[in-house]
């Protein structure tokens, strides 16, 4: 008897914790869809009235629609720019060359260990004028969100290529008389097609939100929506939490999208 | 141009070097000979990720040793004279230290109840601290205003209750905040597969030799996991270290921070400095590079590397 009431009793606390945890970590982002939601919210703990003005003056306003579209395309070309460098490297590296898979692993920790303004400093100063004057443009932005999503689909692919048994299927394809990039297209495309959609999903989120980029590198020049955010900040909270939240939703789409795809 | 000629050319090398050796070792090792063609491939990729991530690394070293055009290390030693500046890296590592200490600590508490709930509870958790994960930036800074600012929400609420005078969300304590929320999500999807090491049974095994759940923890449970919890120590450090985006939109750039003070000399108003801002990122590199050594250092003698 005493075992059971001890075990309820872990149970409680374990639930407790976590749901603490949760609620934690859930505060900024309720308190953000309430305030999107609050017709006003002064110097009170609790809002006055509910409206959902706040999301239509957003989606009406033509500044916002340009820079979500500018990064909605911006995201698209950087992750086919990714997609086109990365796939056929990773392939080539565990076919031929199975070795330089340890070094891969070195380098796409690179954009991991060095914070993004750092590698801007650089970045401004050698393409500010010169040879390749990109900064500015939104050039240079589709080169650094290639270093940006490359360790997640790297890692991504590179799973499910050590999922499937690659030298297996490939001679198997020879024998049956495909040429190398033939047995690639049909053969191992769609084998690594799942890691390849969620990671690309993720990426999608992460390059969605990327700031630092886009303010020291672009900044008005090409405004991005989270360039966009950080101008609006002298307007009504409200504004901006109705621009959060949109955000946030889009995002949580993203990312459902990208479990859905990893089952 | 001919620095980026000739800099295309060295990326080249490796592949071409290559291709000749294996030229010359042909009639031994046929295979590998026809293996040029495919190193092609790599050739675009080589090329983006040192424009793009390698060169600008390499400038910054470089220029950090360059003073008026000459090689000089000024740069240094007007950084170690600055009481500004170390500020800034004061800031920054107390700022970090701190939210990755608290933060890590609660992830802990957490995954451990994590793993001791329903599998559906445990999923539905797991989606939630992604999704929270993804709340940084310029996003949570307005969020943290919203609930923590002057009129915020949980302010008024504290100062109601009589708890606090005052809370302000700009300075070193708020600011710790915010990285304590973006630190704690990170921490436990890093920790989460960890908890795999820590068998039921050892817990069962320690109660029926008398240990009660505190000994447990500090005996077996820590010293089994500290390999995770000490890496996972390292990535929030550096995370805290490196980010900008959350502090410098609560602030907009007036908290002293190193990465706030490394882009307000390459972007700022005034006074460019790329040359010191590039000095201060060796700099930062460097200390990253230091608690990555001792992390490595304090790995080896942890309870995992003895057997």
């Amino acid at each position: 008897m005493q075992n059971v009431n001890l075990k309820m009793s872990a149970t409680t606390y374990h639930k407790t914790v976590v749901y603490g945890l949760v609620s934690l970590l859930a505060i900024p982002v309720i308190a953000t869809l309430v305030y999107s939601l609050a017709q006003r919210w002064g110097a009170t703990i609790t809002p006055d009235g509910f409206t959902f003005d706040w999301y239509l003056q957003l989606w009406q306003d033509p500044r916002f629609l340009a820079a979500f579209g500018r990064s909605l395309l911006l995201c698209f070309i950087s992750l086919a720019v990714s997609c086109a460098l990365i796939i056929p490297t990773i392939f080539v590296v565990f076919y031929y060359f199975p070795r330089l898979d340890s070094w891969m692993n070195l380098l796409i920790l690179l954009p991991f260990a060095v914070p993004p303004v750092v590698s801007s400093v650089g970045l401004l100063q050698l393409y500010a004028d010169g040879p390749i004057p990109i900064v500015g443009t939104p050039w240079v932005l589709i080169g650094t969100y290639f270093t940006i999503a490359l360790p997640f689909m790297y890692r991504a692919l590179a799973n499910s290529l050590q999922g499937i048994n690659l030298r297996d299927l490939m001679d198997a394809a020879h024998l049956l008389g495909a040429s190398t990039p033939r047995a690639f297209v049909s053969i191992v495309l769609p084998n690594i097609r799942k890691g390849l959609l969620a990671s690309l999903f993720l990426s999608f989120s992460f390059l969605l939100g990327e700031f630092v980029f886009a303010n020291i590198l672009v900044g008005t020049r090409f405004e991005t929506l989270q360039v966009y955010l950080y101008n609006m900040r002298q307007t009504s909270g409200h504004f901006t939490s109705a621009l959060v939240m949109s955000y946030f939703f889009f995002t949580l789409f993203l990312t459902w999208l990208a479990t859905r795809f990893s089952r | 141009m001919s620095e980026l000629i000739s800099t295309a050319s060295s990326i080249k090398k490796p592949s071409n070097g290559a291709t000749v050796s294996t030229v010359q070792e042909a009639p031994r090792v046929k295979p590998h000979y026809k293996h040029w063609r495919p190193a092609l491939l790599l050739l675009p990729f080589c090329v983006v990720f040192f424009f793009f991530q390698l060169a600008p690394m390499i400038w910054v070293f470089v220029n950090s040793f360059i003073y008026d055009e000459s090689w000089s290390v000024e740069h240094y030693h007007e950084i170690f004279e600055s009481d500004f500046l170390l500020q800034s890296f004061g800031n920054s590592m107390s700022i970090a230290m701190w939210s990755s200490v608290v933060g890590l600590a609660i992830a802990t508490i957490g995954v451990a109840s994590l793993r001791r709930v329903d599998c559906k509870i445990r999923d539905w958790v797991v989606a939630f601290t992604n999704m929270a994960s993804n709340f940084s930036g310029v996003p949570l800074a307005f969020a943290f205003v919203i609930i923590l600012g002057f009129n915020g929400a949980i302010t008024l609420l504290l100062k109601q209750w009589g708890w606090i005078d005052d809370f302000n969300l700009y300075s070193k304590t708020g600011l710790t905040f915010i990285y304590i929320y973006f630190q704690i999500p990170l921490a436990m999807l890093l920790l989460y597969p960890a908890f795999d090491a820590l068998r039921d049974d050892w817990e069962e095994a320690a109660a029926l030799l008398g240990a009660n759940k505190w000994r447990y923890w500090l005996h077996i449970a820590l010293p089994v996991l500290s390999p995770a919890l000490l890496g996972t120590l390292i990535i929030l450090i550096a995370n805290a270290m490196g980010a900008y985006a959350s502090a410098y939109a609560l602030t907009t750039g007036n908290y002293n921070l190193v990465t706030i003070r490394i882009a307000s000399l390459v972007s700022g108003d005034l006074f460019l400095e790329p040359n010191l801002a590039a000095a201060l990122s060796v700099l930062l590199m460097i200390i990253l590079g230091f608690v990555t050594a001792i992390n490595q250092w304090l790995l080896k003698r942890s309870y995992h590397a003895k057997r």
